[in-house]
Parts: C-alpha cells; structure tokens; sequence
C-alpha cells in the first residue's frame, strides 16, 4: 500500500504539473509534448490501478496517434512561432478574472461532489459485469465487449469512419495544373491513335506534321 | 500517508478537468491549443469511469472508457481537419481573429 500512495504522488502529480504546462507554455510544440507527458503519466497510473488494457489502449491511440496528429498539424500550419501572450494582451483581458472564477466555482463544486459522496453498497444494484480476478483484464474487457456490446462496438467502428471519411473530404483539394498519370487514357489508348502506316516513296521521304 | 482510495483519484480527475476548462478560457493564442484543453477534459472523465469501475467492482466503466476514447480520436481528426481548412481559406488559427459569424 505504501508503494501505492509513492507511485500514485509521483504520477498524479506529473499530470497535474504537465496539464498546466499545456495551456501555459509559449510554444505550441512544447504543449504537443506535455500533452504525451500527460497522457503517458495517465495511462501508468490506469496500469496501477488495474485496468492494464485501458492503459496501453491510451498508450497506442494517445500518444501514438492523436498527439502525433497534433504535431503535423503544428507543423504544417507554421505556428509554432507564434508567441502566446494569453495575459498580455491589452484588448481583451477582461475575460481572464471571469474566467478564472468560473474555473474555481466548477472546481469547487467537483471537489464538494467529491467529499460529501457516500457509497452504500447494497443502494446500487450490482452489475452482471463484476471484476473477475482470474482472468486477465483483457480477458474480461473482450468477454462482455464481443458479446454484450456488439452493437455499440459496431457503431464506434462506423463513427470512426465517418470522420475518417470526413477529415479525407475536408482536406482534399483539387489542383489545377498538375501533370498526372492517368491509367484509364493508358489503357484504352487503340494502335490507331499512336501508329500510323506509311507507304514512302523512294526519294521523297516523309512529312512530318506536327 | 493514507491510503489511496476513491476520492483520490476522483480528486485528480477534478484537477484535470478544471485546468482544462482554464485552458478554454484563456487561451488566446491559437485553436489548436483549445483542442488540446479538449482532449484533457476527456481525459478526466475517462480517469473518473475507470477509477469508478475499479473501486465499484464493476466493468462497464472500462467498456465506456473505450467509446469515449473512440470519439475522442474522432474528435481531434475532424477538428484538425476543420483547422486545417480554415487555415487554408484565411490564413490564420489566432482566435481573436477567428470572427467571421459575428457578423
């Protein structure tokens, strides 16, 4: 238990500390990385916890592919040399007090969510779904998410579809100009287009027109 | 120290997600970084569903960890894809200069 609360410290403060980092850093870049920072503290500590699967599905979907999706998208738009000024910028600093006080309200009201919050356990029903510790996590996850979610796990399939399919029509653009092989003017090209039998008479030669 | 329990982690989840809430409000700089802020709220709710199902005994937190971590993906694709556009069309991502609707 003590090296539960050491490694719960460690972690939860790296995400805490990376988080804040996020918002406020000047660099652009600089908060694409917090961001992993975050994201890997996270999944060690669902790793902790007991939820092994989630945790290395943050890992590889996190890390391996939203955040690198973020850096290309630093990069391609150039801004990472854009200096962040969020508090001195003159026009319009008067949305920083309210938003700093709706920011500790909400936080408040989590915390006193938190606090006051009693479990009974004979008020809830309990789940056919419980915790077995026999089998593995991954185990159990794909027990109940082939079977009983089937439909749900389908859908999430078709979402992610859609904004595959989305993202590939928002960006595609149609350039004018470009030199490009076409396969289907390759294949129905006929001999008659390209060749051309000529008789030449002797001396004379060929005329060429073109 | 005591021992890690619940209200622990439902304590961090909290954090997380009003830093990201700060992050909305006062960012200023570019859209990308409001995006990232997104991402961090999810992140807290996803650490609240899966603290929730350990400590309840219970594995349909994890089940629906799963989703959002499914529409979240979504989410950052269609977004960066809408920045990108965007950028294309104005030439900027700053959101003080992002005010075309307002007429």
């Amino acid at each position: 238990m003590m090296a539960h609360s050491i490694f719960f410290y460690f972690f939860s403060i790296i995400a805490v500390i990376s988080a804040i980092m996020v918002t406020a850093s000047k660099n652009t870049v600089h908060s694409v990385f917090f961001l992993i920072l975050d994201f890997i503290s996270i999944s060690c500590l669902f790793i902790m916890i007991g939820a092994e699967f989630l945790g290395m599905i943050m890992l590889i979907v996190y890390v391996g592919a939203v955040a690198v999706l973020f850096l290309f998208v630093v990069m391609m738009l150039n801004v990472a040399q854009q200096k962040n000024q969020w508090f001195s910028s003159k026009s319009s600093s008067s949305h920083i007090p309210i938003g700093l006080i709706i920011s500790a309200i909400i936080f408040f009201e989590l915390i006193i969510v938190v606090g006051g919050w009693k479990y009974k356990p004979d008020l809830i029903d309990p789940s056919n779904m419980t915790l077995n510790n026999n089998i593995s996590n991954t185990h159990s996850l794909g027990q109940v998410l082939y079977t009983d979610y089937i439909h749900i796990f389908q859908m999430s399939g078709m979402i992610l579809l859609i904004s595959m399919i989305g993202a590939i029509v928002l960006t595609y653009r149609q350039r004018e100009g470009i030199k490009k092989q076409s396969y289907i003017k390759q294949i129905s090209r006929e001999r008659s287009e390209g060749v051309e039998v000529l008789k030449v008479e002797s001396n004379k030669g060929v005329k060429i027109d073109d | 120290m005591t021992e890690i329990g619940l209200g622990h982690y439902l304590t961090l989840g909290a954090v997380i997600f009003t830093i990201g809430v700060v992050g909305i409000f006062l960012n200023r700089k570019n859209i990308i970084v409001i995006l990232m802020s997104i991402e961090l709220i999810l992140l807290a709710v996803n650490i609240n569903l899966v603290s929730f199902s350990i400590y309840l005994n219970d594995l349909s937190g994890q089940i629906f960890t799963l989703f959002i971590l499914t529409v979240a993906a979504a989410e950052a694709a269609i977004g960066l894809a809408i920045i990108v556009v965007y950028y294309r069309n104005s030439g900027t991502i700053r959101v003080e200069q992002i005010d075309k609707l307002k007429g």
